[in-house]
């Protein structure tokens, strides 16, 4: 008997069938992974929604996260801003975001010159390695950045409930 | 039943920087969780906190589902003078929890 697979006798159409399939199959994980995750396509959208057509300089801030991290439920994370806080020249808010979490957004700071420093701490969820990003907004209307990569072994976030 | 932590320095010298810590219970369920029979976990996050200290705002925060379960918060303030610091947690299904802090500046 002559078997569908020997070489000589696969038609045109079977293998574009075969290819189709394997294609299908191989992109499906693969779309419904990305649907639960921020592109770094978000990730600009996000900051362009912060800045509008203003120019993202880099420098001033400071962002302290742990480089690799274990458990990516609970990160601690410091943000500063190098700058004084007086009444006429302070740091009005830091903006924080990230690359691949289901949102770009993790936390908004809003500050007064009265803070005497622009540093915060918390703690947050990292759902993947990726990169950080804290973007500060001074009086003057000009926006500051930094991003940090982070290595994350355990994700958060998207776990299944026991 | 919420519960709030809050340090704050009892005494301060007039001027100077103070750090303030304040601490949260909240699952901050983020809302992309499935159980076992794959329904979703519905939403359930602090999303606003802020400080005003007598009676005027020195710290506001808006938090995501990225904010660690029981979100913690540390920032710093001027010891101007003496009063009182006011917490508010603000939420999802209706959360809303307040602290407050006595502070002496001399």
């Amino acid at each position: 008997m002559e078997s569908m697979f020997d070489p000589s006798h696969i038609s045109r159409r079977l293998l574009l069938q075969l290819a189709g399939t394997l294609a299908a199959a191989s992109a499906l994980p693969l779309v419904t992974v990305r649907t639960a995750r921020a592109t770094p396509a978000m990730l600009a959208s996000a900051i362009r929604n912060l800045v509008g057509e203003a120019h993202v300089q880099v420098g001033k801030v400071r962002l302290d996260i742990p480089p690799l991290v274990e458990n990516g439920n609970t990160v601690p994370m410091t943000v500063s801003v190098d700058h004084p806080m007086t009444a006429d020249n302070c740091v009005k808010s830091i903006h924080i975001f990230n690359e691949k979490n289901p949102q770009p957004n993790i936390a908004n700071f809003y500050l007064t010159p009265s803070a005497g420093r622009a540093q915060v701490t918390t703690r947050i969820r990292l759902a993947d390695t990726q990169k950080v990003v804290a973007i500060a907004k001074l009086s003057d209307g000009s926006f500051w950045s930094v991003s940090v990569d982070v290595i994350v072994t355990l994700a958060a976030c998207t776990e299944e409930l026991p | 039943m919420p519960a709030a932590l809050v340090n704050v320095p009892a005494k301060a010298k007039r001027g100077a920087v103070i750090e303030i810590k304040t601490l949260m219970s909240h699952v901050m369920e983020p809302g992309y969780r499935h159980t076992a029979a794959g329904e979703v976990v519905p939403r359930d996050i602090i999303t606003s906190f802020t400080c005003r200290f007598n009676g005027a705002e020195i710290f506001r925060a808006d938090l995501f589902p990225a904010i660690a379960a029981n979100p913690f918060l540390s920032f710093f303030t001027t010891a101007s003078e003496s009063g009182r610091f006011e917490f508010e947690w603000i939420g999802d299904n209706g959360f809303v929890a307040t602290a407050s802090a006595a502070i002496i500046v001399e």
